[in-house]
Parts: C-alpha cells; structure tokens; sequence
C-alpha cells in the first residue's frame, strides 16, 4: 500500500491531502505567510493524524506553492544584479514599449526587478546564427562584477543577445563573476531560458535571479524541518508545466515552480477527463479572489511556453512580466466569491477584479467588510446556506450581505438587494464566459461539444450558468473539490522540458544541427529527470514551434521522435500546415515555413486512468427540505428542495432548481439543468433539453 | 434597474466580447507585422443605420474610430435592404476607409432567419499596396498604390476572382496581402456566428432595442460629462516639422450644451507630399484625444463620438481631398492629441498630460535593387529585404506622474524584439537604450527617448524609410515645464539625415537615431530632490543636466 502526501500552499489555505492506498484524507488550515513551512507541517502531521500513520510511513512528498508567485507580486525578493551585452542594458526596462491601457492617460509600466544601476554593459556580440561579432572582453566582466559587489548584490543574472545560438560567452562570465563573488548564485539566460527574443528571456532570468535566493532558503530549511519531523520521504516539487521535479532542480530554475497550484488542478480534471471519458473539457476553477479556465482536449491539459506573472493592473494583459517557461495555460479572470461589485458612470454594474480577499472579506462575513461581493450576491439569492459556508469556519450575516448590496449598488440604480443580487450573479457569470470564449478563439478552440468539471469553492454555484453561456450540456463536480489541486499533485508525472531557440529556414534545412540540438537536449533533460525517477521508464516528446516566414506567433508542431534527415524539411511543412489549418482554417499557399525554436520533454509515464462510466439506474429524488432561491430566469423566488451530498448514492436523480449541498461548497442545479451521481461519486449536471 | 435592464446589459458586455473576439481571430491569422506584433488592426460591430455599438480595444484608435464612419459609405453605396447573405464588402479608399491605401476595410452583413440584423467591420494594415512603398516621397494618391473603390469580395458567397487577381498583379507581397483579405472576411464571419447564437440564447430576433440602449446611455452619460465642462472657447496651436516645411496645427476648442466641437481652422495648407490626412482621420485622433481626458471610461461607440464634433477647413492638411497623397497620414494624425490636450489643459488643468513624441519612430529598412545602389550581377550574395520595426521616443509628463519612457502614445503598438529583427534580415543593432538627458525638465519629467544604432553586417548599402517628425520642433512642456530633446538621425561618419523620406546609409556605416523625449510638466525647480537624486543615480540625467535644470 503506497503512502503519497501532496501539500498545496495557497494565498489563504495550506491544503494537504494524504493518500493511503485507495483511500484519501484532507486537511485545510491557514497559510502562515511568515514562515510557509510550519503551516506544511501542521496540516501535514493533521493528515497523517485522520489516517493514523507516522511520518516515517510516508513514501512520496509532493508541494506545490505560491511562494515565488507571491515574491514577485510583492516585491520581496532580492537584490539582483545584471550582467548584458553593451548597449543593451535598457531592454529589461523599455519592454515591448507599449501601453497595455489604451486610454488611461496615468498608466504606469512595472518597475523592472532590476534598477538601471545594477544593470551592468559588458562588451561582447554574438550574430543571430551564433557566430561571435565581438569576443567577451573579460576585463569588462570582471570590472562588472566588482562594481555588483560593492552594491551588494544578493543575486546575478547573466543574460546576452541570440546567447541560446551560443552560450559560450555566458558561461565564461559566469565563471568570472564567480571568480569575484564565490558566494552569489548566477543565473544563465541560456540555461533558465534559451529562447529567442531578449526582453521575455532577459525578463525571464531576472524573475529567476529574483527569487533564487529566498526559494533556496525556504527549500532547505522545509527539508531540515521535514527530516526533524521524523518524514524521510524525498520530497518533489510541483512546477507550472503540472510535472513534478527534485528540490534540487528547483533550487536551480525557482521560476518553473511559478502557479504550481493551479497546474494541480488541471492535473486534476485531466485524470476526471479521462475516467469520465470526455475528450473535450473546460477546466473551471472558482475560488475566492480569481477563477481560472484551462482547455483540456484528449485528456491534455493546453500547454504553452510563455505567461505573464505579476499583473500591476490586475487581470489586464500586459501589465505584467513576461515568462518564458513551460506551463498550463490557463485564463485566469478577476471573478472569485470576493470580487466587488460596482456600479459605473453608465448606471451599468460592474464585478471585479478587485476583490475583498478574506480580510476583511465579503460583507457577510461580519469581519468590517462594507463591500458587495459575489458571495454576498449569492447568499442574498439564497444559494449558500450562511450556517455552512466554506465546512462553517465563517458563519455569514444575509442582513450584512443585502446592505452592503444596497449602499454600494441598490441605491445607486434604485432597486432592491434581490435585483441587485442576481444582476451581480449574471455579470459575474458573464464576465467569465466572455473571458473563456475570446481564450477559445486565441487558442483556435471550439466551444461547443465541451463538457465542464468544475471545482474551487465558488465555481459548483456558477457553473450552470456559466454551462449555459458558453452552450455547454454537461458539468462534472467531483468529490473533494476545495482540496482539488492537491489532489492533483499525487496525479503528475515526473518531467522536464528544454527549449532551445535555432532559427530555421525551412529552404536551407540543415538536418545534422538539429540532430545535434535535440541530442544535447536530451542530455539536459535526462539529468534533471532522472535525479527522480529511478527506474521509471521515461517518455519523450519533440516540438517545434513554427511559423509562416515574417509571421509573429509560432505555433507548436508535434514531431516523431527520431533523427532528421534531408527529407525532414518537407515533412515539417505538411506537418505545420496541418497544425495551421487545424488552428485558423486554412493555409497559405506558396509562403515557406520556418521554425524559431525546438523544444524536447522528458517524462515519466504514470498513465491516465481508463474510462470507467457504466450505466445507471437512475431514481428521482424528492426532498424534505425546501428553501426560497432566486430563479434568475424569470427574475422571482422559489421554494427550492435541497439535497445533502452526502447523503445522496450512486443513481440518485434531482430536476432543477435544486441546491446539492456539501460541507466545502454547494451546487446550484438551475431550471435548465438536472443532476445525478454518477457510478464515479461524482455529480454530473445534464441540460434537460439533452436528456436521455 | 429591471430584470430586462441586466438582460441589456450582460448582452452589451456580450457585443464587446463579441468584437473582441473578432480582433482576436484577425491578429492570429493577420500577416502584415502591424497586425500580429502591434495589433493594428480594428473590430467593430454596426446597425443597420451604420451606427458602431461596440469595438475591440486593439493597438490603433486612429483606424476604429475612421471606420466608425466608414461603413456608412457602405450602406450608401449597398442599401442594407438589398444586402444578401454571402454578401462581403471592401475598400481602400483613404477618404471613405481609414486614411491610407495600406489600410483595408471589409463589411460584412449578419443575416437571422434570412433577415439582415447588423453588420460587421473590420481594418487591418496589409504588408504592401504597390505604389512606392511606405515612404511619403509621393506627390499624388496615384503614387501610392492600388486603389480599391467600395466594391464585392464575395457576392452571394462568390469571389471576385478580378479583384484578386488585381491585387496579385499590383502588390508586392502579394500572397501575404491576399492571405490578409481572406483573415478580414474570416473575422467577421465569427462575429456575425456568435451575434446570432447570443440572439438565439436571448430569443430575440433583432438588435434595435439593445442598439437604443446602447446608444442613449452612452448618449447620457457624455452629456453629463460635456455640461460638466466650463462653458468656454479656447485655442492652441503646435508648430511641428512636417516633410519639407515646418505645419502649423491650429485647434480651437468650444464646450457647446452637448457636444464639444473642436475646429481646426488656420492650420496649414495641404502638403506636396505623402503626409496630408483625410478627414476621417483627422476625427478619429481629435475625439480619441477628446476622450482620453474628459471621457475615459465612457465606451467608444456611435453615441460617444457623436458629441465631439470635428472641423477642418477643405484643402488644409488636416482635410486633404483626393488626390492628395496621405500614405504617412499618422506623423500628422498622432499629433492631434498634443493639440487637443493644448486646449483642455487650458479648461483642465490637472488632467492633461505635456506634449510628447507623439509620432511613431518606426524603423522601415529595406536593401536591393530598386530600394539601394544595387548591381546584382556583382553582388549576386547581398540579401534584399525590407523589415518594419515599431518605435517610440517619449511621452509627455503628466500631472503628478513622470512621462513615460520609450512608450507611444497617441498609438499602442509594440515594438518588435531586436533578436527577431536580427534573425529574418542582415541587420545588426549595436545599441538601443535610454536617451540621457532627453526627457524635458519639469517637477515632472518628460519620458525618454532612446537612441538605437544599426548597421547592414553585409557589405552593402541599405535604405530607411524616414516618417519622423520632432526633429526640429520638440514636444513642449507645460506649466513651466521644458521641452523633451529634439529627434536626430545621423551617420556614425558625421552626417546629418532627414527625417523624413528614404535615404540610403553607405557600406560600412552606421546609422545612429536618437529619438525625442517627451516634454516636462510644472517648474523644475519644484522637483523633489530625491527624485532628481535618484534620475542622475539611474543614469537618466547627467550630472551637468541635473545642476543646469533642476
């Protein structure tokens, strides 16, 4: 019977979730944002606790943080210094030179992590094909350093231009910088992110360099706590790609562990997909401050290379930094149970992306909170049940809620609470179904057909709503949906992935380069991978990311794995064009193809679960307990039953509108929808119209 | 505030997503590097009275608000009654488009149950149009390119195979011009699906009564802002470089009951060269500047931008007839804002910014015969391209806030990396930062230009294509606040270039542009020390600029 522990350290929750053989216990307790790792261990020995093992039982440690996610949205990491080619030590700041608010005169780009005097010139060149236009002058590297270490840098960061052509003149100064600052870990732009175009790789670095230091720190002391607490598991770190790596390899590259909470519950529905069997799914996951969407096709969650992290205008593209890492792409939208609602110079009400959080939270929560938010929404309209929100940890005040409604919002439009209410719950819904429909379109998906699982505490109240939008006909809610993510975490691979940017026209196609390329790739890969995964057979996975010549987005095009040879090049065409057509429709005869960069992932195997949906004998329940709720499709209340999921087996079949209550959240079954457990334990919400 | 009032309202949040969603799909299969790094490219959907309801919020407010007026050219031409569906509509025409010949316009109608309900428009900025390319060396639209009158794309879902072919033969480019038609048909057929299924969803089986909405209470609330506005006439003017002679732009400024009118009488004559600005868009930048300061939230639409009203007298620069030339219209057009802001600074003090670069400093190189001294029979190794680069000096300094460096404004386009840039051409940057000292002095400091120095790694010739302005004049400060730096473009031999027109720089040179900086806000003397400390510890100002100004 193997013994698995994930730990999922989130804004406001430490969750742990402790997997005993088949059987599964939880825990939620407080983040404690001073120190992350007290709260690990007390939900950790809480867990442990309700299962009755010990630490030294436990196999296998999993965490997922938002510790370096946090460092950088505060700006508490340390200072860095960095190392560029001469001329270009502005690009970290000039950005994109862009404005992400087309018409907010009083915009302000992000300070950049790194202040113009500790961005240092060195003179040295290197050509686009990697050919050296200029050697490194050592002289200038080691005068850099000096001056870094007179201004006390915490951290390096070495970045260059076209360097992941030719890494040779990082590494030297590397090795010189060390030379004067023995102490002071570097970071490589060719190693944390060799890929073309110098600002996101520069940015990249910086963020890398940015929270090394503390993530180090933070890292070690958990293993020491952790190997004083009796644990002797390894402990593995989940990174935003939703694999697991060493805290070694972590310690390197902290900037892979970036929204590793989030990648879990995609992980999650992913394993949910293919056990239910749908091919196409919408990740929905709502919680207290945002909810973030995430495409799963053929039970693999859409990835991609590049995100944006630390948004100065909350939500608005842009206003971030740029990453390049590998990650679960997801949306992630200013819509949570704490979003405040607003009303606008046009009388119209507005929701997000400000949210209360949990302190001093929704008005209802009676901590001094005296905004409107989608909780207090929710609860006016009879949807939450004030003595059981969030297992009863929060008793909620409906009177605190309908007033804050109407001073932020009823007076305002001269209406009642209730109107308030459900305008506040259609906007919301809204907001969220406009976000997930234009992410459909950026990454050429299509909606229709898609079912929905659906989890995080808020997200079982919207998802009808939100279903009904986007014209999904089928949600999945499954069992322990507040602890999602981790339980995700117990379901991830062990996996590494290198890019590495060669520029190549598809007309001059040089098969031995790449050859070569994806050999040193998967060196690099391998020694990362196999730190943990032991005799685990290991899968690989080539891309290239390709493009129309002039084009300015690639796409990626999936490759067999084996050499190249001269004939590749025709083969890559058809392959891309296949992609691009799958994407926006069509091709473009006659133009050539070129690849920006090539990428290679290496990976353990676990397997996804097979599809285990079996037909049911249904039975239709009737309840005893009634409450009023509002019906926002003809605008009125009505008495509606209530189920206690608990209570509920396999089979068991209830019409909307129905409440499905639980202790982490509740289900709202609209008039549009009915809902069953299904043979997994899970509900499953059907539109009535598509009924069997 | 009703059941049917939130019904409204969620379907207007659905129109804009709408829109979005349409600009989303132009952007992703868009060619020209306008569209896809920049995001020039704009999205909007109609009534049938040829009003605009909702835009994408995408790079260039210059093209959404000219097609804004653009699609009633259409109706004129193609009664919506005699629209049939398959039906898709184009132009060019910079006087009835968006201002250029680079800039095309699709319509397209959206039929329910086989009636018309609204019509979807879309703009992008193709790659080439023939003509003599993006320079304003020409003297006459005819120098431009191809022009393309309101005409069918499709009929009934039929190509017209003659306009392509045209195109084909007139264009260089001509595979990416054509692909970029195709993408502007494409979007706004997902526009037009999804309006029909949010109409399908509410049951509803025409737009009016939303449009209504739409329009009145956007209608409401400007009326609100304008009556708030002192009730007065002000004037401004700004003197910029222009391509042979110096322009003057003149605007009075007049806050009527509802509409604030804005008349550009006294401004220059019409230019012998490719700057002149039809005056569509000339509106288009004057209300984007309007509403920048005095509207900012309210939605971009039919009903807003029927309150500012713009004049400008026929034959002057800022309302250009045919056959004017007008390819490099935006080094005018950009610099509306700077004279708008002139004028409300003088009702609004504490909201309007100092002037700025204003006009984009975009890099078009290109080397090869016919653009530089080429003999291809001896230098049969020498790349020919041509590469486009996005571009800013600084902006102006705002109340309370430094101007911001390195960043466009009145436009929002996105540079494109130099790595990118350095890959595709034989191009090599050897510099681009910070301009020191460029930003104007101020207790709020003008944004920085930046200085960007280029060289051909082959031994041979290449060729800029200048559209800069500023480089006599300098962006203004206000309230006491200096001007930013004139722009300059030199050889790394010495000499001086223009900043307008193409220009070759010899083998073996360097070409060395330093773009302006943004103009100064408040006495500098009132600047916080710290901050001024802190300007000459970044680098950002030299100890010399910092004891002469501050």
């Amino acid at each position: 019977m193997s013994i698995g522990l994930a730990i999922d350290i989130g804004g406001t929750f430490t969750d742990a979730v402790l997997e005993v053989g088949e059987k599964r216990y939880s825990a939620k307790v407080l983040t404690t944002k001073k120190n992350p790792a007290i709260g690990f261990l007390t939900a950790a020995s809480r867990v442990i606790a309700l299962a009755s093992v010990s630490a030294a039982d436990v196999e296998l440690i999993i965490h997922g943080t938002t510790l370096a996610t946090n460092t950088l949205i505060e700006r508490s990491g340390s200072k860095v210094g960095l190392l560029t080619t001469h001329g270009f030590t502005d690009s970290l700041e000039i950005a994109y030179e862009h404005r992400f608010d087309q018409s907010d005169l009083f915009m302000e780009r992000p300070a950049p992590l790194v202040p113009r005097h500790h961005r240092l010139g060195v003179k040295e060149r290197i050509a686009a094909d990697g050919t050296i236009l200029i050697p490194l002058d050592e002289e200038s590297v080691l005068e850099a350093a000096l001056r870094l270490k007179s201004e006390n840098v915490e951290s390096v960061a070495i970045g260059f231009l076209h360097c992941y052509a030719n890494p040779e003149h990082e590494k030297r100064a590397a090795t010189l910088v060390e030379s004067i600052l023995p102490d002071i870990p570097i970071s490589l732009s060719s190693r944390v992110s060799p890929e073309i175009r110098e600002y996101d790789r520069l940015s990249t670095t910086a963020a890398n360099a940015y929270i090394l230091p503390l993530m180090k720190g933070y890292l070690k002391n958990l293993e020491k706590l952790l190997d004083d607490a009796g644990y002797s598991a390894p402990l593995l770190m989940m990174m935003s790609s939703g694999a697991m790596t060493t805290v070694e390899t972590a310690q390197e590259v902290p900037i892979r562990l970036v929204e590793s909470g989030p990648a879990g519950g995609a992980i999650l529905s992913r394993e949910i997909a293919a056990e239910c069997d749908l091919r196409e799914v919408l990740s929905f996951d709502m919680g207290g401050t945002t909810a973030k969407i995430c495409y799963i096709d053929d039970y693999q969650p859409q990835f991609s290379r590049s995100f944006e992290v630390a948004r100065e205008y909350r939500f608005l593209k842009g206003s971030g930094f740029p990453l390049r890492i590998p990650v679960i792409d997801m949306v992630e939208i200013g819509a949570g149970g704490g979003s405040i609602a607003t009303v606008d110079e046009l009388d119209r009400i507005r929701v997000g992306p400000n949210s209360a959080g949990s302190s001093p939270g929704p008005a209802s929560y009676n901590r001094g909170g005296i905004h409107a938010t989608v909780t207090d929404a929710d609860l006016t309209l009879g949807r939450i049940d004030p003595a059981r929100f969030a297992g009863g940890e929060v008793t909620l005040k409906p009177e605190l809620a309908a007033a804050a409604l109407m001073d932020n919002v009823g007076s305002l439009l001269g209406t009642t609470s209730e109107i308030c209410a459900s305008g506040i719950s259609q906007i919301v819904d809204e907001n969220m179904a406009n976000a997930a429909s234009v992410h459909a379109i950026e990454l050429g998906k299509k909606l229709e057909g898609r079912s929905m699982i659906a989890f995080g505490g808020a997200a079982p109240l919207h998802a009808c709503q939100l279903a009904e939008t986007l014209n999904i006909k089928k949600i999945i809610i499954p069992s322990g949906a507040g602890v999602g993510s981790a339980i995700g975490f117990l379901k991830a691979n062990i996996a590494f992935e290198v890019a590495r940017s060669f520029y190549t026209d598809l007309r001059y196609f040089e098969p031995n380069a790449i050859n070569q390329l994806f050999h040193a790739m998967l060196i690099e890969a391998e020694t990362v991978v196999k730190r943990a995964s032991g005799d685990n057979t290991l899968v690989e996975k080539r891309m290239a990311f390709m493009r129309y010549r002039g084009q300015g987005h690639e796409i990626p095009v999936p490759l067999v794995n084996q050499n190249l040879n001269c004939s590749s090049a025709t083969w890559l065409t058809q392959a891309f064009e296949k992609e691009y057509k799958r994407l926006f429709g069509r091709i473009i005869p006659e133009l050539t193809a070129e690849v920006m960069t090539w990428s290679l992932t290496l990976s353990t195997d676990r397997g996804l679960p097979e599809p285990n949906i079996s037909r049911l004998e249904k039975k239709q329940l009737r309840s005893q307990n009634f409450r009023t709720v509002f019906d926002s499709s003809n605008g009125s209340f009505r008495n509606t039953p209530i189920f206690e999921r608990q209570e509920l087996s396999i089979g068991d079949w209830v019409t909307g509108p129905a409440l499905i209550v639980e202790d982490e959240t509740s289900t709202y079954v609209s008039e549009s929808f009915s809902a069953h457990i299904n043979n997994l334990g899970y509900i499953e919400l059907l539109l009535r119209e598509v009924q069997e | 505030m009703t059941h049917v009032n939130i019904q409204h309202q969620v379907m207007w949040d659905r129109l804009i997503t709408i829109v979005e969603e349409q600009a989303q799909t132009l952007i992703r299969t868009g060619f020209s590097v306008s569209t896809r790094e920049a995001g020039d490219v704009s999205a909007g959907v109609f009534d049938l009275q040829g009003r605009m309801l909702a835009q994408a919020v995408t790079g260039t407010p210059g093209h959404i608000n000219s097609m804004a007026l653009s699609v009633r050219h259409f109706i004129e031409k193609f009664p919506t009654e005699e629209m049939v569906d398959g039906d898709v509509y184009l132009t060019n025409d910079p006087w009835k488009g968006t201002g250029h010949l680079h800039d095309i316009v699709v319509v397209t109608p959206t039929f329910r149950d086989k009636k018309i309900i609204a019509l979807f428009a879309c703009t992008t900025h193709v790659v080439d149009i023939g003509g003599i390319g993006m320079a304003p060396d020409g003297k006459q639209i005819y120098h431009e390119g191809l022009f393309i009158p309101l005409m069918h794309l499709f009929k009934a879902g039929k190509l017209n195979e003659t306009l392509i072919d045209f195109v084909h033969h007139n264009c260089r480019e001509s595979k990416q011009v054509e692909g970029d038609i195709y993408a502007l048909a494409n979007c706004n057929d997902v526009g037009g699906k999804r309006l029909v299924a949010m109409l399908e969803q509410y049951n509803l089986d025409r737009l009016d009564e939303l449009a209504e909405t739409i329009i009145e209470s956007t209608r409401a609330a400007m009326r609100k802002i304008i009556r708030a506005l002192p009730k007065s006439k002000v004037v401004n003017e700004m003197t910029i470089d222009g391509y042979d002679k110096e322009i003057i732009l003149k605007a009075s400024f007049e806050v009527r009951d509802d509409a604030v009118v804005i008349d550009f009488d006294g401004s220059s004559p019409i230019s012998d060269f490719g700057i002149n600005v039809p005056k569509c868009y000339t509106d288009a930048y004057t209300s984007f500047g309007v509403k920048c300061v005095i509207a900012p939230n309210v939605p971009n639409n039919a009903g807003s931008l029927a309150h500012i009203i713009v004049e400008a007298p026929q034959n002057s620069i800022l309302n250009a007839p045919h056959p004017c030339a007008v390819v490099a219209r935006s080094s005018i057009g950009h610099m509306l804002p700077d004279v708008v802001f002139g004028c409300l600074h003088q009702l609004l003090p504490d909201r309007v910014p100092a002037e700025g670069t204003s006009c984009l400093w975009n890099l078009r190189l290109g080397a090869g015969h016919g653009i530089t001294n080429r003999d291809p029979r001896a230098d049969p190794d020498k790349s020919t391209f041509t590469a486009m680069s996005f571009h800013s000096g600084g902006a102006g300094a705002r109340p309370m806030k430094d101007g911001l460096s390195a960043t466009p404004f009145p436009s929002g386009v996105r540079n494109v990396p130099i790595e990118v840039l350095e890959a595709i051409t034989p191009i090599v940057v050897w510099r681009k930062e910070l301009r020191q000292d460029s930003g104007g002095a101020g207790k709020y400091r003008g944004g920085l230009g930046q200085t960007m120095v280029i060289e051909n790694r082959e031994k041979a010739e290449f060729a800029i294509f200048g559209t800069f302005d500023r480089v006599k004049n300098p962006a203004r400060g206000r309230d006491g606040g200096k001007p930013g730096a004139t722009g300059s473009l030199k050889l790394a031999s010495g000499e001086t270039l223009k900043g307008m027109g193409r220009q070759a720089i010899p083998i073996g040179n360097q070409l060395i542009i330093n773009m302006p900086g943004g103009g100064g806000f408040g006495d500098p003397k009132k600047r916080d020390p710290k901050k001024v400390a802190a300007d000459v510890k970044a680098g950002l100002i030299s100890k010399t600029a910092a004891k002469r100004d501050y």
